[in-house]
């Protein structure tokens, strides 16, 4: 049985202008595998990740006609439900460390307080494990980390602290929206070394959202091609090289290649019918 | 047109001191296109704020056509090299409009006739004259590092100093503005110092890059090299297989 399943997915949001649709039937099925969403901003993709943990305000409203995670309705679960379910059964990890963090608390005091809040852990209890979970993601001087504040930190290190509060609880299910964007490509490698690692040795699931096609390819199983709120074209990682949808291949052909071709970048044709 | 020899820059933390550039030296051709490479905290930004005078020069000279930089920079300068910044969210001024930002380098150079010229500076960038008396918060990304880019296009430089002018873009934005940058020098006759961490954009963009380290240059590479693999340090390598570019194997 799948961990996660996703049937037709609507989110709205109301606006000034009228109802927009931010994501139009989106359907998917996720194992204990890595499941890569692609897509250029405003395509819809952190808003699928954000419905699955029903984290849409209102006046944004989320439809489908099926939501299941691991068994569990989760379209219809009570907000209680919803928050026990949120943390240590499903997480995900945000976008910008610079606005995710809390700016004016101690990332020790911000990794310690789930364990002290939910898991009812003494301080020094909660501060070894809080040292473990950065010593996870590969900080090398995790005493110091703990007693800084987030501007104290790149953005690696960031990024890094905000993946090792997601997986303190342990989390079935991870969604990580471009947890890695923000890196160095060799920090890079190293964060996704570190969610590959945890996809293999704990069977989480893992959500990667991401407008890098070519970093999903070489990272995910699965990739889902999102455009204007719904999926364009569903492809296994190892052939989004020969991706039959134009899109797709627009967005594979508008990247610059060492060695390539010195002329004109292919801009992405958006009049075809696809794009409507 | 840009010789830089043995640069250094140093600033002074809370009574440490930090040298983020060490003794580098480079030089840019008349008209030809130059890239950095690195990973942040490598110096190769501070490179081009020294030039402009944003960062304090510690040691080694810059000159500009064969002149050493002045110091303040002054107007002259102003007028022969311009910065495109890499956050378009940050560098344009949230509360004053397009036409604003665009005719203040002109008003500060006495430059008349600045209505044809705004005008003519947003179709040179792909935008439609419209766009005039909007604000930065009613454009997308892509249009606002155009406007920057028109911005520092308005005193008509020869030399731009691109920092990651592309790195908060979506992959098919990043692509029409790195069309227009193309363009643009290929019209005007520009010589672009360039800045990113992505080895294939800087590939697409230079003839020459140098890879930087920890504020230390590592290797200098012609683009033939570069495709051809031919870099002779570890730390250039490393960076070359890391390149997003290397995962598609195809």
């Amino acid at each position: 049985m799948s961990l996660l399943s996703v049937r037709n997915l609507r989110v709205t949001f109301h606006t000034e202008a009228g109802p927009v649709e931010a994501v139009r039937g989106v359907s998917f099925d996720l194992g204990r595998e890595r499941l890569g969403i692609v897509g250029e901003s405003g395509s819809g993709k952190t808003i699928t990740g954000r419905s699955v943990l029903r984290l849409i305000r209102p006046p944004g409203r989320i439809e489908a006609d099926a939501m299941t995670f691991d068994g569990q309705d989760i379209l219809h679960a009570t907000e209680a439900q919803m928050r026990a379910l949120r943390g240590p059964r499903m997480a995900m990890v945000m976008q910008d460390p610079k606005y995710s963090l809390n700016p004016v608390m101690k990332v020790g005091a911000q990794l310690m307080e789930g364990l002290r809040q939910r898991d009812r852990m003494g301080r020094a209890q909660a501060h070894d494990k809080a040292v473990a979970a950065l010593e996870a993601v590969q900080i090398r001087d995790p005493a110091r980390v703990m007693e800084a504040y987030p501007h104290e930190l790149s953005g690696g290190m960031g990024q890094r602290v905000m993946i090792a509060m997601m997986l303190i609880p342990n989390p079935d299910l991870l969604i990580a929206d471009e947890p890695t964007s923000a890196l160095d490509v060799t920090v890079q490698a190293e964060v996704l070394s570190i969610l590959d690692n945890l996809v293999r040795d704990r069977g989480m699931g893992l959500i990667f959202i991401s407008h890098d096609l070519r970093l999903v390819a070489r990272f995910c199983d699965r990739v889902l091609v999102m455009y204007k709120g719904r999926v364009v074209e569903e492809v296994a990682a190892a052939d989004l090289m020969r991706a039959r949808h134009p899109y797709t291949q627009g967005l594979l052909n508008c990247l610059p290649r060492i060695g390539g071709a010195r002329g004109p970048l292919p801009g992405l044709d958006r009049s075809a019918d696809w794009a409507q | 047109m840009i010789e830089i020899e043995n640069l250094s820059v140093t600033f002074d933390a809370n009574g440490r001191r930090v040298r983020a550039v060490q003794e580098v030296s480079l030089r840019v051709a008349e008209k030809s296109s130059f890239g950095l490479v690195g990973e942040s905290g490598s110096g190769k930004s501070t490179i081009l704020r020294a030039i402009c005078g944003l960062a304090p020069i510690s040691g080694g000279q810059v000159r500009i056509g064969g002149e050493p930089v002045p110091a303040p920079r002054g107007k002259d300068f102003a007028a022969r090299v311009q910065m495109v910044f890499q956050d378009p969210y940050a560098s344009l001024h949230p509360r004053h409009s397009i036409d604003r930002t665009l005719s203040e380098p002109l008003a500060i150079h006495g430059i008349g006739d600045s209505d044809a010229r705004v005008m003519q500076a947003l179709r040179d960038v792909g935008l439609p004259t419209s766009f005039r008396f909007r604000y930065p918060h009613q454009l997308s990304g892509g249009q606002r590092q155009r406007v920057a880019i028109a911005r520092a296009l308005m005193l008509q430089p020869a030399i731009l100093l691109l920092d990651e002018p592309t790195s908060a873009l979506d992959a098919s934005v990043q692509a029409e503005v790195l069309n227009l940058l193309m363009r643009l020098r290929e019209e005007r006759g520009l010589t672009f110092l360039m800045v990113s961490h992505d080895l294939a954009v800087i590939d697409h963009m230079c003839d020459r890059v140098l890879v930087m380290q920890h504020g230390r240059a590592v290797e200098e590479l012609s683009r033939e090299a570069l495709a051809g693999a031919q870099m002779t340090t570890d730390y250039a390598r490393s960076l070359f297989t890391a390149s997003a570019d290397r995962m598609l194997g195809g």
